[in-house]
């Protein structure tokens, strides 16, 4: 009976652990790693981005975005969508070619990969006959032309990839059309470029790499006319109103020829090479658009004076007298033009570049062509992500606040809307403001709209102007002057060049009631900032922070302490720098918590940690953690890689000095010395060959580092006495100890004299000396503590003070909890004695259920360094769920991790994208979105007029009014949503507090 | 010098004569054979008698056979007085002099007269053969034993190491290799953990228990198949404080032999107290020995017992003092009982520990702690990664 009961109970847990935890990875944010192809589907608004790990990435208005993954691992080369439809086809690295659809299921459009084809040659030709080089997606939207290595033109339908040999263009038919001097002499070389007549879909030109470009009748299969050009070719463009051709060349020059009339050699127009006189690099894509009236616009890539600026990468804007060389930071991908109008035929409105490192979209209807902003693909790498920090449900004043700051920042930008406006976004506004904030290399830290699909750039703060530094800020600015030619214009945020590394950002901590933020970096600095409406002149005040207090025999190696500007520095508004502290050593700070309230903030290095109270700008606290006998933490971060210089330079120098002893007392001993030189290998085959082996011994509290500070925590709890609770300080190191300490406040009238004081309260050394990731203090119901004036605003329940508190210690092999104020065991769950995974990073969330909206449960997220992600329950400490989510070799994907409030989370997959994931059923932002084909006849819809809309021949105009049929059923657009319950606002539930544990 | 006491005494029988012997001082006196008293007020007694009220004492009695044997409980202190005939003869030793060696079961054959003489005057001479070692109950404590031998296969074998309060290093190390399965299959390579390296002088080594080459099945109970070397690591050093590992011995040639069910559950009390294991201090005995001596103390419910890791926890009476600024932090330091026992055996290590923590308690760390940190360096570092 009783078993039979226990087991109604468990499935009853199952249930409700189902209703609570589902694991699932929803959107990527950020810049894709290593992007190597572009395409562009005027007629969708969507542009395509291939990379070179075979992911394609497709993205429309804001929040409409699809993404698939080939399966085979090689890079996109080329993206092509079908024109006036939803297909696009991708060619890989591998020479294979798949094609991809935007299918509608359950009103959300999914990329599907529906087939794949791989072109096969005569047997026995050699690979290059049929490697593709060269794609043209016909406009009629049913064939494909194949351009190959070996000069051949292959025709392949699609859907189905089906081969139509009879039709394909062979290089010794367009040989034999040609002139005796073109075709018989020299090979043509591959097929560099195929490019359809935009008047007239029957021609399409054949550009070979030689320089000869031919123009094939596709119904007649003949040559109509050839373009004797005679440099190596690298891109041709074929005028909208189809009466001229213009060839890019490798020697930088750019040709245009006529090709209307009946002359089947056309003539060269002009030639020109923009950046001439000396040797120019190719200009590897040429565009020309008209415009209603007056001059076109010409975009050419690349030309550069290969000596002076063979290393820019540049894409030339020409239009009338306006002649601009944009300058990027990173290697063009590729890049197309937007146009104005309903059917994508009207003046060029933008010019969108892909960059290795970014996207770039320039405005080219406002004065002086400003960048847009984009809504998406923002470079979150613009320096390299050193720490992220999540702020789940900002108020809406804060959140205002920081938006008009950084509206205030974007003042160069175009004010022009988003032009690429695919898709419909259809999901709900979310109901609640998410903040992701990122600290970067080079002293910034940028602020992220993360509520919903989108991680839009919200405000960029940065933290040098405090310091002096070598580099001048204005730099940059003074360039560009007057005359310089090529007049370049430089372009983009992508700067991964630090000026000084000790700027970087470690560690944020915000409190998003008070707007006061605290950030800290790696020369051992720790800011305090408030949020200001008004731009402000203020001297920052340095404290510094001796984490040492007298310990001897000390030697710091590592980098010295940042210099402060001693003159007032102006703030523009947004958050503006007050306090300052500098520890002394100038260690990388490795945690730190800010408390509104009780205005104070802590912090710790591999040395110590220290308490600031940045109302009355002085220390409370200082405290030492460091063990006498831990060298490697005493002589900084560079002795680690000189000791073993070091030993392997003795062990060399050993076995030097015992061949010269030899050698001096006997020096025709051969034979000794045949030893020593044998002793000196069997030394060099060890350091080489030994065995990966681990060593199996507990840890010790002499190992290195042990006085590492990993967590700081403060909490209003009992920590002496079970009838008065205090304000507390914990502070948790590598070496398995924790640190309480009590903390006296003056009332708040005297806030601003009294001294705060602390007292040591209580040490706890964790018999395994595991190092403490986490601490939190759980109230009489088992929740955690609120954060920081939560309550006071009313959206928290005040902490049950009635009942016993206990302390939650998170080791990275176990959780453990213990009474308070008398600290005992009460309970624990051990991790890494039972599956050998250790505890990376912790948080605490709330996990709502999603079929009662009042029912929840407070857990702890945790990610190991398995890349396994547990629920562990609170306070009961039980395992709940667990879901494989990073390959455990992502040593930095599983380090930069950061958690939320509500259960979902974010690693890097790459330096410059965010994965997001979710652990809560309830809780899920993932991009639904729908895309429609225009309901109206392709032809309008099509970039560049198709006259009369000539289909190729009568079988395939079947084929494609069936095709017409199915798009009305495959375009079914759909959208995100986000199933976000606030619970916050609707104010029935206790949130998780312990905002220290993430670090 | 026995030979005078031979002669039968005209005392009453209620009365035990004493001669107690401490280095080379005689002390005589008679105790009251129907009240002994307990232990603690006899050993007072002792040194009293002695004048060596500071002294820590080893005391042990020479028994009908010649034997000396430990007074060291109220059970054996006891028996020692039933048995006095009539002269209950002691021999005190200072504790951190003790030679353990002297105890023990001897041989009838052998002369009582040298074995008690020679043994206690010039400890080390007469000592041919290794004997079987029986010290004293409360200073016993396991250094490794073999488990589980019921349940097991015969070609492999469950080793429990235990590191608490050892001042040796574990001593070993693990890498990664392959071995072979029989599956449905048919055989298959399979990868595997196996111990790579031992550390000479170390616990694994210096228990013979496990070798290099051998293949770890299992930590505490858990599988190692499919899982990493690292997480292997991790997972014995999270247990190395009790470390129960299955391994597939490379020599096989060593397993134990079953008889039988005679093997099972022969010694099922030695897992309940702390003081009644068996030690093995050299290699060898416990393989060439019957099933009847290895312990069978595994018991899962053991590994889930908090006597691997009882925290220590400092309280600093917060309210009474202000921030200490010298090095004498009045404070107090409740260790956990159960703690206890571990601290008394090592002295040395337990008089580092709390200099660590009368170290580590002062806020304001004085320069001398750094100088007291100098000599904790003489430990050796070892640097587990």
């Amino acid at each position: 009976m009783k078993r039979f009961r226990r087991h109604g109970q468990e499935s009853q847990r199952e249930r409700i652990k189902q209703e609570l935890y589902g694991f699932n990875k929803t959107v990527e944010h950020g810049f894709p790693h290593q992007p190597s192809a572009l395409g562009f589907s005027p007629g969708l608004q969507l542009l395509a981005i291939g990379t070179r790990s075979g992911a394609i990435k497709l993205y429309g208005g804001p929040g409409v975005e699809f993404m698939g993954l080939h399966d085979e691992n090689a890079a996109v080369t080329q993206v092509h969508f079908l024109p006036h439809q939803v297909e696009l086809v991708t060619l890989l690295d591998d020479n294979s070619l798949h094609m991809w659809t935007l299918r509608a299921h359950h009103g959300v459009s999914e990329l599907l990969e529906i087939g794949r084809f791989t072109l096969t040659g005569p047997p026995g030709a050699p690979p290059s006959v049929t490697r593709v080089t060269a794609v043209l997606a016909h406009s009629s939207g049913d064939l494909l032309l194949l351009g190959t290595e070996g000069g051949h033109v292959f025709i392949v339908k699609v859907p189905g990839f089906r081969e139509l040999e009879e039709r394909n263009i062979s290089l010794e038919k367009v040989t034999n059309s040609v002139p005796e001097e073109y075709g018989g002499r020299r090979s043509l070389e591959h097929v560099e470029s195929l490019q359809e007549n935009p008047v007239n879909p029957r021609q399409v030109l054949i550009g070979y790499g030689r320089g000869l470009m031919v123009i094939w009748d596709l119904d007649s299969q003949s040559a109509v006319k050839h373009i004797p050009a005679t440099q190596q070719l690298e891109s041709v463009w074929w005028t909208e109103d189809g009466g001229h051709v213009l060839s890019s060349h490798s020697d930088g020059s750019y040709c245009r020829w006529k090709v209307a009339g009946d002359d089947p050699q056309s003539e060269q127009e002009k030639s020109e090479v923009p950046y001439g006189h000396f040797p120019c690099k190719a200009i590897s894509k040429i565009i020309q658009l008209p415009t209603e009236q007056g001059p076109p616009f010409l975009f050419l890539s690349g030309g550069m004076p290969r000596a002076s600026y063979g290393d820019r990468h540049c894409i030339s804007v020409i239009h009338s007298k306006t002649h601009v060389a944009l300058d990027f930071t990173s290697r063009i991908i590729d890049f197309f033009v937007i146009r104005d109008g309903p059917d994508h035929t009207g003046e060029p409105s933008a010019l969108v570049v892909l960059v290795e490192e970014e996207l770039v979209v320039i405005d080219l209807q406002t004065e002086g062509w400003p960048v847009i902003q984009t809504p998406y693909l923002v470079p979150l790498h613009c320096s390299a992500i050193t720490c992220s920090h999540h702020v789940s449900a900002i108020p809406l004043k804060l959140w205002e606040r920081v938006l008009s700051a950084g509206t205030l920042q974007n003042t160069h930008y175009s004010k022009k809307p988003w032009p690429m406006t695919g898709g419909q976004n259809l999901a709900p506004d979310p109901p609640q403001r998410d903040l992701l904030l990122t600290g970067h290399e080079d002293g910034t830290v940028r602020f992220w709209d993360a509520s919903g699909v989108c991680l839009y750039p919200m405000y960029k703060l940065s933290t040098a102007g405090v310091f002096l530094t070598d580099s001048d800020p204005n730099d940059n600015l003074n360039q560009g002057t007057e005359g310089e030619w090529p007049p370049f214009r430089k372009v983009g945020c992508f700067d991964p060049y630090s000026d000084d590394p000790r700027l970087g950002i470690q560690k944020i901590h915000l409190c998003k009631y008070s707007g006061y933020l605290t950030v800290a970096g790696t020369a051992g600095q720790i800011l305090v900032l408030e949020l200001n409406d008004e731009a402000a002149e203020q001297t920052v005040e340095a404290t510094v922070a001796d984490l040492l207090q007298g310990q001897e025999g000390f030697r710091w190696k590592g980098h010295t302490r940042l210099e402060v500007r001693e003159e007032p520095v102006t703030f523009p508004p947004g958050f503006q720098p007050f306090a300052l502290v500098q520890c002394q050593p100038p260690a990388v700070v490795t945690a730190l918590t800010l408390h509104s309230e009780w205005k104070l903030v802590t912090f710790g290095t591999s040395h110590g940690f220290g308490l600031y109270d940045y109302q009355q700008k002085n220390n409370v606290l200082v405290r030492c953690t460091l063990n006498p006998s831990d060298q490697l933490a005493m002589e900084g971060p560079l002795s680690r890689v000189k000791s073993i210089k070091k030993s392997l330079r003795q062990s060399f120098r050993r076995i030097r000095r015992s061949r010269v002893s030899l050698r001096k007392h006997h020096v025709n001993n051969a034979a000794k010395l045949q030893q020593a030189n044998a002793r000196l290998e069997a030394e060099l085959a060890e350091m080489e060959l030994a065995p990966v082996q681990r060593k199996i011994e507990p840890r010790s509290p002499d190992d290195s580092f042990t006085g590492l500070v990993r967590t700081l925590y403060f909490a209003d709890t009992f920590l002496s006495d079970s009838s008065h609770n205090t304000p507390s300080l914990w502070a948790g190191t590598n070496g398995g100890s924790v640190f309480a300490y009590q903390l006296r406040l003056p009332p708040v009238e005297r806030r601003g004299e009294d001294p705060v004081t602390a007292h040591p309260a209580k040490e706890i050394q964790l018999m395994h000396r595991a190092p403490v990731v986490g601490i939190l203090v759980l109230d009489g119901h088992g929740s955690p503590l609120p954060e920081p004036l939560e309550v006071a605003h009313d959206l928290a329940r005040s902490p049950d003070m009635q009942g016993s508190h206990s302390l939650l210690v998170i080791s990275e092999e176990q959780f453990k909890v213990f009474t308070l104020p008398k600290v005992s065991s009460k309970m624990k769950l051990k991790l890494t004695a039972i599956d050998g995974s250790r505890v990376r990073r912790v948080g605490v969330a709330w996990f709502g259920s999603t079929r009662t909206d009042d029912y929840g449960e407070s857990g702890l997220t945790v990610l190991t360094n398995q890349g396994d992600l547990h629920v562990v329950s609170l306070p009961g400490v039980k395992l709940q769920v667990q879901y494989p989510c990073i390959r455990r070799e992502d040593v930095s994907g599983i380090a930069s991790c950061v958690f939320t409030k509500h259960g979902q989370g974010f690693y890097l997959i790459s330096p410059s994208e965010f994965e997001r994931f979710s652990l809560s059923a309830r809780c899920v932002v993932e991009p639904r979105s729908l895309v429609e084909v225009s309901s109206e006849t392709p032809s309008t819809t099509q970039p560049r007029a198709l006259p009369d809309g000539a289909s190729v021949e009568p079988v395939l105009q079947e084929i494609q009014k069936s095709l017409e049929v199915d798009q009305t059923v495959l375009c079914r657009d759909s959208f995100v949503c986000v199933c976000y319950r606030t619970f916050l606002e609707n104010g029935t539930s206790a949130l998780a507090g312990g905002n220290v544990l993430s670090n | 010098m026995n030979k005078n006491h031979r002669v039968p005494s005209n005392r009453t029988l209620g009365a035990v004569e004493v001669k107690s012997k401490f280095g080379a001082e005689f002390r005589r006196f008679s105790l009251d054979r129907s009240k002994p008293g307990r232990f603690d007020e006899f050993y007072r007694l002792l040194q009293h008698m002695h004048r060596i009220p500071n002294v820590d004492l080893l005391v042990g009695y020479a028994d009908v056979h010649g034997d000396l044997l430990p007074i060291n409980n109220d059970d054996n202190y006891r028996k020692a007085i039933s048995v006095a005939d009539p002269v209950l003869r002691l021999f005190l030793q200072r504790k951190e002099e003790a030679d353990y060696s002297a105890f023990g079961l001897d041989t009838l054959t052998r002369p009582k007269k040298t074995v008690l003489a020679a043994m206690l005057l010039r400890p080390d001479a007469n000592r041919k053969k290794p004997l079987v070692i029986i010290s004293l109950p409360r200073d016993f404590r396991p250094v490794s034993s073999i488990i589980d031998v019921d349940i097991l296969p015969e070609t492999h074998r469950r080793v429990r190491l235990y590191k608490h309060g050892q001042e040796k290093p574990l001593g070993f190390y693990i890498r990664d290799g392959s071995s072979v399965r029989v599956t449905p299959q048919g055989l298959e390579k399979v990868p595997g953990i196996f111990i790579s390296r031992m550390v000479p002088g170390g616990l694994a080594e210096s228990t013979g228990l496990l070798a290099v080459n051998d293949e770890v099945l299992e930590v505490n109970g858990i599988e190692v198949q499919g899982k990493s070397l690292d997480q292997v690591t991790d997972m014995m050093i999270a247990n190395s404080h009790n470390l129960i590992v299955t391994v597939k011995p490379a020599n096989q040639r060593n397993n134990i032999v079953r008889s039988g069910g005679a093997a099972s559950g022969s010694s099922g009390h030695s897992s309940d107290s702390g003081t009644s294991f068996y030690g093995y201090s050299s290699p060898g005995i416990a393989l060439a020995t019957t099933p009847a001596d290895i312990i069978q103390n595994f018991h899962p419910e053991e590994l889930e017992s908090d006597e691997d890791d009882e925290d220590l926890v400092m309280e600093v009476d917060g309210e009474a003092m202000p921030i200490p600024r010298t090095s004498s932090a009045s404070c107090t330091i409740p260790f956990i009982p159960r703690y206890m026992p571990h601290l008394d055996l090592r002295t040395t290590n337990g008089a580092l520990a709390s200099h660590n923590r009368s170290g580590s308690l002062r806020t304001l760390s004085t320069a001398d702690s750094g100088l007291e940190g100098r000599s904790l360096e003489e430990e050796g570092t070892v640097i587990t990664l």
